[in-house]
């Protein structure tokens, strides 16, 4: 799970792709577990939840950049948390007014953005100590990062829990649902064979490398 | 108002949908310090303790904030409150004893964005608990939390000692033990209507 938690230091250019890839926030940092693992049980569901923790991450980012050299270090986590709260109550609002259903069935998770653990990471480790430009990249990159690791447990789930995919059909009639993916067990053993995938590649790819190694 | 006998409300929150393994709420430090039971059951006591002092302070912020017409202050309102509670949780186990506190750790300021902390606040708000109901309900909480906490730590102690190829090692392994447990908690469905 440590795979790319010791590069600090990265280069300017890599603020977004890092947050996508190599430091993905579900699969590498395996931060934010709560709403990857609650509200993935379809596609929709996990895009709705993706796009707005995605978008809380963006603002606050910006936000906290903004107002880093303003805030004194004893409250900075106060003040980042409320900067957050006030993101998720416009988000909550939000999606309240745009799908009525979606709402009621992600339910008190949007509120639980607030306590999602990658915001206020970003926050404290990124935002309160870079420029405004580079939080952005930053905020972007995670937060697509974060949709991806959403999606990616989203349709396995749907597909092989319900047998659809963004509410369409695959399989036909005869299909017979693995329920169990969608309750809640499901989550996390949809997690565990990700990581493990991840793993496998991750294992694979530094064979690979201590083969070229000794080879020269 | 919610009907519901405090007796139920007790069994549902602590088995039937336990915040951990049904709602995944709190699920960092279930991964994070489950390592060993004897801190697990005082994480576990932590954060019941802090869930039963921010539920009866949500109770009373949430009748103050119908009373101004403000319901969209709630959220910030809830989390500054959760925010001070760890902070003096923290302080008196600071002070009662150093050697949990080490123990503890980075986990002990993190109880703030523990969602099951705020999902107390926010689930008895929404099912409109009587004040009654709503400590019944922290207190169900917090136990089933507790509950998941030790069981999963004893796994894992257990867990040390087998024989695993190394992808498997870490959050993975942990993961699929956490889904078993889910497994087993999905018999209490059913337990109450």
């Amino acid at each position: 799970m440590a795979v790319g938690l010791e590069q600090e230091a990265i280069e300017d250019t890599n603020d977004f792709l890092d947050g996508v890839l190599k430091r993905n926030p579900v699969f590498v940092q395996v931060l934010g577990m709560c709403p990857v693992l609650a509200v993935t049980n379809t596609g929709i569901n996990a895009l709705a939840m993706g796009l707005a923790t995605a978008f809380v991450l963006l603002m606050s980012n910006i936000v906290v950049s903004l107002i880093r050299k303003i805030v004194p270090a004893q409250v900075r986590i106060v003040t980042f948390i409320l900067v957050i709260a006030t993101f998720v109550t416009i988000v909550d609002y939000l999606i309240q007014a745009i799908s009525l259903d979606l709402h009621r069935a992600l339910g008190a998770f949007i509120s639980l953005i607030v306590v999602n653990c990658l915001i206020l990471g970003r926050a404290e480790s990124f935002a309160s100590k870079h420029g405004v430009v580079r939080s952005i990249k930053d905020g972007l990159g995670m937060g697509i990062g974060f949709l991806i690791g959403l999606l990616c447990l989203g349709m396995v789930r749907e597909v092989t829990g319900n047998g659809t995919l963004f509410g369409v059909n695959l399989f036909g009639e005869s299909f017979q649902p693995w329920t169990v993916m969608m309750l809640p067990p499901g989550g996390f053993f949809t997690l565990a064979a990700w990581l493990l995938f991840f793993n496998w590649i991750s294992k694979r790819r530094a064979d690979k490398a201590l083969q070229q190694e000794v080879a020269k | 108002m919610n009907d519901a006998s405090l007796w139920s409300i007790f069994i549902n929150a602590c088995l039937v949908n336990n915040f951990v393994l049904a709602y995944f709420l709190g699920i960092c430090p279930f991964l994070g310090v489950s390592n060993k039971r004897d801190t697990s059951l005082r994480m576990g006591a932590a954060v019941t303790f802090v869930m039963l002092v921010s539920s009866m302070a949500a109770y009373g912020i949430h009748l103050l904030l119908l009373w101004v017409d403000a319901p969209y202050l709630e959220l910030i309102s809830f989390i500054a409150v959760i925010a001070s509670t760890v902070q003096l949780v923290e302080m008196f186990i600071k002070k009662m004893s150093p050697a949990l506190f080490k123990a503890l750790g980075i986990f002990l300021p993190l109880i703030t964005t523990n969602c099951a902390i705020l999902a107390v606040a926010l689930f008895q708000t929404n099912r409109s608990y009587s004040f009654l109901q709503s400590i019944v309900f922290a207190l169900g909480a917090g136990v089933g939390f507790t509950l998941a906490l030790v069981l999963m730590a004893g796994l894992r102690e257990k867990l040390e000692l087998a024989n695993l190829p190394g992808i498997v090692k870490g959050t993975a392994i942990t993961l699929t033990l956490a889904g078993l447990l889910s497994v087993c908690f999905m018999g209490f469905a059913g337990l109450f209507n």
